[in-house]
C-alpha cells in the first residue's frame, strides 16, 4: 500500500521533473546530502551508489536491506576473529562469573589481585569488543540505515555496560536483541529488548519479586520505551506493571530452581532469561485499564504488545525518530509518522519511509548538528574513503572524549537527541580540538593490537570534495581553508568547518 | 512561559526605560551556584529525622542510628528532631557548627511525574507545570537576563537545560582542562568559518572560556604539589570551580550523577555514604578554596529533582518520591538551621501515602535567594519565575 502510494510520487516527480509531495526525483541534482543523512556519513562509494540506484530505489534498499549484503573481508576477519563473535553469550556470561568467583576466592593477596585485575581487564576487553563490532559495521556495512538505527534503537533502550556483569552482554544484546529488528516491528524490538537480560540486570527487575517489589522497571518501560511521560498512564498503573514484571530475571545456573509441582508448567529459560513462578506475583492486574490474570511470563509479553499498538507509543517514537533525522519533531510530521505506525503494525521502516519523503525532512538536509558519534565516524569514513582501518581503539576514545561513550550513558534515558546537546560551546573547543587530531595523522587507525602501524593519511581532499563539496562551501570556510599552511591544517579547518559539523 | 511572551515582556520594558538595561539590577560581586543531583538523592538517610519512630519503622535496614557519641556509625544531631549522615562529619558538620549552611526539609517540585528526566527539566526549565513547556527558555538563562555584569557559566560537558535562553552560554567540564592544542591563529580562522552561522556566539564564547579555564587553572599543578594528597573526583571539580568563581564567573550550574539508589543503597555505610561523602568534602573543598572573602558572597544551592519513598523497598533500596531536603550554605548564609515549612512525619502526613509533601517549592526558594543576593524586585522575578510571589526563608 505504501509502497504503490510511493511509486506513484515517484512517477509524478519524474513527470513533473521535479520533487513535488516528498518523493526524491530520480535526477536530483545532489544526493550527497541525502546519503550523507541516512548514512553514517559520505563516502565516494555510498554516493556514486545513491547515484547508480537513484535516490528511491537507494532509499527503499536502506529501508529493507538485504541480509546478504557482505563487509569487506578484511573488516569480517578482524569482526570473527572477536572473542564475542566465537563464544555464544550464555558461555561468556557463566565463564567470566566463574572466573571472578575463582579470582575472590585465592587466598594469597598478590595472586587475589593479579587474578582480580585480569578478570576486569577481561570485562573490559568484551565491552571493547562489542564497540569495535559497533564501530566497524558503521563505517562499512552497506546496509548504513540500519546500523544507524541499531545505535537509535540502542539509545532507545539504553543500558549501561558497567553495572554489574553487563559488560559480558551488551555485545549480544545490540546483536541479537536489537540489530535485527532495528527496521522491522517495533513490538518484536520491544520484546527483544525488554526481555534481554542485558536489561534486565540493568533496570533491576532480576531483584524484582512477588513481596519484595522494585518498580524501577515498570516505570522506565512505560515512560521511556514505549508510552512517554504524561502520556496518561498513572502511580497505579506503573506499580501493577511493576507486578506483572515480577519473577522476570536472569539465571547462570544450568539447572532450573526447585519448584513445587503447580508452578513447574509456567518456568520459562531462554538462554540466560529465566522466569521463575516461585517469585512471580500471580494476582491479578490491571494496566491501562486492561485486565490481566495470573498466567505467568505471557503477562509481560501481552502487555508488552498491548503497549506497541497504543497511540501514545506511536506518537513517542515518532517524535524521537524525527528529533534523531531532523532535529526537530513538528507536530504534523509526528502525527503522519503516528498514523504510519499505528496503520503498519508499528513498522519501523515503513514509520521511516513517512518521515523521509517529507518536506520537514529535506529541508532538514544539512542542518542538523552532528552528535560525537556521527562526528567521529564521519570523519574516518570521508578520511580513509573506504580503506578498512586495523583499530577502533583511537575512534572509541575520541567519542568517548565527546561525551557519547558507546554503552556509557548511565541513565536509562539515552543520549539526548537535541542539537542544543551538542552544540555549546565547550563542546564545540572539544570537538576542534579532536578535528586537529583527527586531520593531522592516523592517530594509530592503522595499527592493529600488536601489531606495525601501517603508513596512513586522512584524505579529505579526496575526489568526493573536488567533485561534491568543493562547490557548496560558503565563502568563509573557503577563506578559511585556503590560509591552512600545511595538509594536516587544512584537514583541521574542513573538520572543523561548519559544513563538517552538520550533516 | 512561552518564548513569545518572554520577548514581549523583555521588549515592554524596554521601550519603558530609557535604555535596554535600565531594568536590570544592580552589578554586584555576589556569587551563585547551583549544584543539581542527579537521579533523586535519598534525603532523608542524609538529613535524617532521627526524632521520627516512623521512620526507624519504615526503614528497617537502611536507617541511620540516633545520635550516640560512642557510636561512629550514628547520625550526628542537628536540633532536636534532625541529624547529619555520618559520612559528613568532617566536611559538612564543622560549617553547619558555624552556622554557614542551612537545610530545607520539604522542598522540591509539584511535578508528580516521579519520572528524573521530567521532573529534572522542571526544575531546570522553571516555568510553571500546569501549561506548555518552553525547552528554550531555562530559569537560570532568565536569572542571567535579569543581573548587569552577569557572567554566567555551566560546569557540566553538555549545556543544561537551565541555561537555554537567548545568548549563548559557556559551558565546560571542569574534569579535564588541558592545554590547547588548537593554536591562537587557528582558533581566529575558526571562528571566521563561523560568522554570521547559527553557532558564532557559541563558537566565540568556547575558545573564551577555553583560554580563560586554561589560566585559571595553570597554578593548579604548583598548589597540588605542595599537597601530600591532590583532590579527584568531584573535590577537584569543586575546588576547580571555586577558582573559576572567584576570577571569572558569578553565577553558575553544575551537576553530580550517581544518586538513583533502588537496590542495597546501604546505611551509615555503603554507595550512598560513599557518594554523600564525596559530595562533603567537594562542597568543603570549595568553599576553602574561595577563601573567607569569596566565600562570604557566596550562596550555593544543592538540589534533587526529587526525595525518594520514604518506606524502604523490597531491595534494601528506595524508589522515586517526592519532597526531597535542600542544601543552602554560603559564608553569610543565616545557617545552623533548619528552613521552610515542617509538618510532623506520620503515614497519613506523607504525599500519597509514600513520600515527603513539598512544602517549600525550589522556585520560592532560589527567587528568595537571589532576589536578596542581587537586589532583585518582585518585577525582576516576575521574569525569572514568573507567577511567583517573593517569601522569605531568612536564609540571608
Amino acid at each position: 500500500m505504501v509502497a504503490r502510494q510511493t511509486q506513484l510520487v515517484l512517477a509524478a516527480a519524474l513527470i513533473a521533473g521535479s520533487a513535488p509531495g516528498g518523493a526524491f526525483a530520480a535526477s536530483t541534482p545532489d544526493v550527497a546530502p541525502l546519503v550523507d543523512r541516512v548514512t553514517w556519513g559520505d563516502t565516494s562509494q555510498s554516493v556514486a551508489e545513491a547515484e547508480r540506484l537513484g535516490p528511491e530505489r537507494w532509499l527503499k534498499q536502506q529501508l529493507h536491506p538485504s541480509a546478504q549484503a557482505a563487509l569487506p573481508a578484511p573488516v569480517q576477519a578482524q569482526i570473527d576473529a572477536l572473542r564475542i563473535s566465537t563464544t555464544p553469550v550464555a558461555k561468556l556470561v557463566v565463564d567470566m562469573d566463574a572466573q571472578g568467583k575463582a579470582a575472590g576466592k585465592l587466598q594469597d593477596p598478590a595472586e587475589r589481585q593479579a587474578a582480580q585485575s585480569a578478570y576486569q581487564k577481561a570485562m573490559y576487553d568484551l565491552r571493547q569488543q562489542a564497540a569495535s563490532r559497533s564501530l566497524l559495521r558503521d563505517l562499512y556495512s552497506p546496509n548504513q540505515l540500519q546500523e544507524q538505527m541499531t545505535w537509535f534503537w540502542f539509545n532507545h533502550f539504553n543500558v549501561q555496560a558497567d553495572k554489574r556483569d553487563i559488560r559480558a552482554m551488551v555485545g549480544d544484546y545490540e546483536d541479537q536483541a536489537i540489530r535485527p529488528h532495528a527496521l522491522g516491528k517495533f513490538k518484536d524490538l520491544l520484546k527483544a529488548a525488554d526481555l534481554h537480560p542485558a536489561m534486565l540486570r540493568y533496570l533491576d527487575n532480576d531483584q524484582n519479586a512477588v513481596g519484595h517489589i522494585n518498580e524501577n522497571y515498570a516505570r522506565e518501560i512505560l515512560e521511556l520505551h514505549t508510552m512517554g511521560v504524561g502520556s496518561g498512564y498513572s502511580q497505579q498503573d506503573v506499580e501493577q506493571m511493576a507486578r506483572v514484571l515480577t519473577g522476570v530475571g536472569v539465571s547462570l545456573n544450568p539447572d532450573p530452581p526447585k519448584l513445587k509441582p503447580q508452578q513447574q508448567g509456567f518456568y520459562v529459560r531462554r538462554g540466560l532469561m529465566e522466569f521463575n513462578p516461585a517469585r512471580h506475583d500471580f494476582g491479578e492486574k490491571v494496566v491501562l485499564g486492561r485486565k490481566i490474570s495470573g498466567t505467568g511470563l505471557s503477562e509481560f509479553e501481552s502487555t508488552l504488545d498491548a503497549l506497541a499498538r497504543q497511540p501514545a507509543t506511536a506518537k513517542h517514537i515518532s517524535t524521537k525518530l524525527a528529533l534523531y533525522f531532523i532535529g526537530d519533531a513538528p507536530p504534523a510530521l509526528v502525527d503522519k509518522m503516528s498514523a504510519t505506525f499505528l496503520r503498519s503494525d508499528g513498522d519501523i521502516a515503513e514509520t521511516l519511509n513517512t518521515l523521509f519523503h517529507s518536506d520537514a525532512f529535506r529541508a532538514s538536509l544539512g542542518r542538523k548538528v552532528k552528535d560525537p558519534v556521527h562526528y567521529v565516524v564521519s570523519a574516518v569514513r570521508l578520511a580513509y574513503d573506504g580503506r578498512p582501518i586495523a583499530n577502533t581503539g583511537p575512534m572509541r576514545g575520541w567519542i568517548d572524549r565527546l561525551g557519547q561513550s558507546l554503552y556509557g550513558r548511565e541513565t536509562p534515558d539515552g543520549y539526548p537527541l537535541e542539537d542544543t546537546a551538542w552544540s555549546g560551546p565547550g563542546q564545540l573547543t572539544a570537538i576542534f580540538e579532536l578535528a586537529r587530531q583527527i586531520g593531522s595523522g592516523s592517530s594509530g587507525l592503522f595499527k592493529p593490537d600488536g601489531g606495525e602501524d601501517q603508513p596512513a593519511f586522512p584524505q579529505l581532499q579526496n575526489a568526493l570534495y573536488y567533485a561534491r563539496t568543493k562547490d557548496h562551501l560558503s565563502p568563509q570556510t573557503q577563506t578559511a581553508l585556503a590560509q591552512a599552511k600545511s595538509p594536516a591544517e587544512w584537514n583541521t579547518f574542513f573538520l572543523s568547518s561548519p559544513e563538517f559539523l552538520h550533516r | 512561559m512561552r518564548r513569545r511572551d518572554f520577548l514581549t515582556a523583555t521588549l515592554g520594558l524596554s521601550a519603558a526605560a530609557v535604555t535596554g538595561q535600565a531594568w536590570s539590577a544592580p552589578a554586584t560581586d555576589q556569587r551563585f551556584l547551583v549544584i543539581f543531583l542527579r537521579g533523586g538523592y535519598d534525603a532523608v538517610n542524609v538529613v535524617i529525622p532521627t526524632y521520627s519512630d516512623f521512620y526507624y519503622q519504615s526503614r528497617p535496614t537502611i536507617a541511620i542510628a540516633r545520635p550516640d557519641p560512642a557510636n561512629p556509625n550514628a547520625a550526628l544531631p542537628l536540633d532536636n528532631d534532625w541529624s547529619l549522615h555520618p559520612a559528613l562529619k568532617d566536611s559538612i558538620y564543622p560549617l553547619w557548627q558555624k552556622k554557614q549552611i542551612a537545610f530545607v526539609p520539604f522542598a522540591g517540585t509539584d511535578d508528580m511525574t516521579r519520572s528524573h528526566f521530567e521532573t529534572q527539566d522542571t526544575i531546570e526549565l522553571g516555568q510553571l507545570v500546569a501549561g506548555p513547556r518552553d525547552y528554550r527558555s531555562g530559569f537560570m538563562a532568565r536569572l542571567a537576563g535579569q543581573l548587569s555584569g552577569s557572567r554566567p557559566i555551566a560546569f557540566t560537558s553538555q549545556p543544561p537545560l537551565t541555561f537555554h535562553g537567548q545568548t549563548a552560554v559557556p559551558n565546560i567540564s571542569v574534569a579535564s582542562v588541558n592545554k590547547p592544542g588548537v593554536d591562537d591563529r587557528q582558533a581566529r580562522l575558526i571562528e571566521q568559518m563561523y560568522k554570521g552561522q547559527a553557532l558564532q556566539a557559541a563558537v566565540d564564547e568556547g575558545f573564551a572560556v577555553r583560554d580563560k579555564a586554561y589560566s585559571a587553572l595553570a597554578g593548579e599543578m604548583i598548589a597540588a604539589n605542595r599537597n601530600a594528597v591532590s583532590p579527584s573526583g568531584f573535590e577537584l571539580a569543586a575546588r576547580r570551580v571555586a577558582r573559576l568563581m572567584k576570577t571569572d564567573y558569578n553565577l553558575a550550574f553544575m551537576d553530580v550523577g550517581g544518586w538513583d539508589t533502588h537496590v542495597n543503597q546501604g546505611g551509615a555505610t555503603g554507595v550512598l555514604a560513599d557518594r554523600i561523602g564525596q559530595l562533603g568534602r567537594g562542597l568543603a573543598g570549595l568553599a576553602d578554596e574561595m577563601g573567607p572573602d569569596v566565600w562570604s558572597k557566596t550562596t550555593v544551592v544543592v538540589l534533587s529533582e526529587f526525595g525518594r519513598t520514604f518506606k524502604e523497598n523490597g531491595d534494601k533500596g528506595t524508589d522515586h518520591g517526592h519532597g526531597s531536603v535542600y542544601w543552602v550554605l554560603g559564608g553569610s548564609v543565616r545557617g545552623g538551621r533548619m528552613a521552610g515549612d515542617q509538618v510532623r512525619l506520620a503515614a497519613d502526613t506523607l504525599n500519597d501515602r509514600r513520600d515527603l509533601r513539598v512544602l517549600s517549592s525550589y522556585r520560592s526558594i532560589c527567587a528568595d535567594l537571589v532576589s536578596r543576593r542581587f537586589g532583585l524586585t518582585q518585577a525582576n522575578i516576575d521574569r525569572v519565575f514568573p507567577g511567583e510571589t517573593l517569601r522569605s526563608f531568612s536564609l540571608t
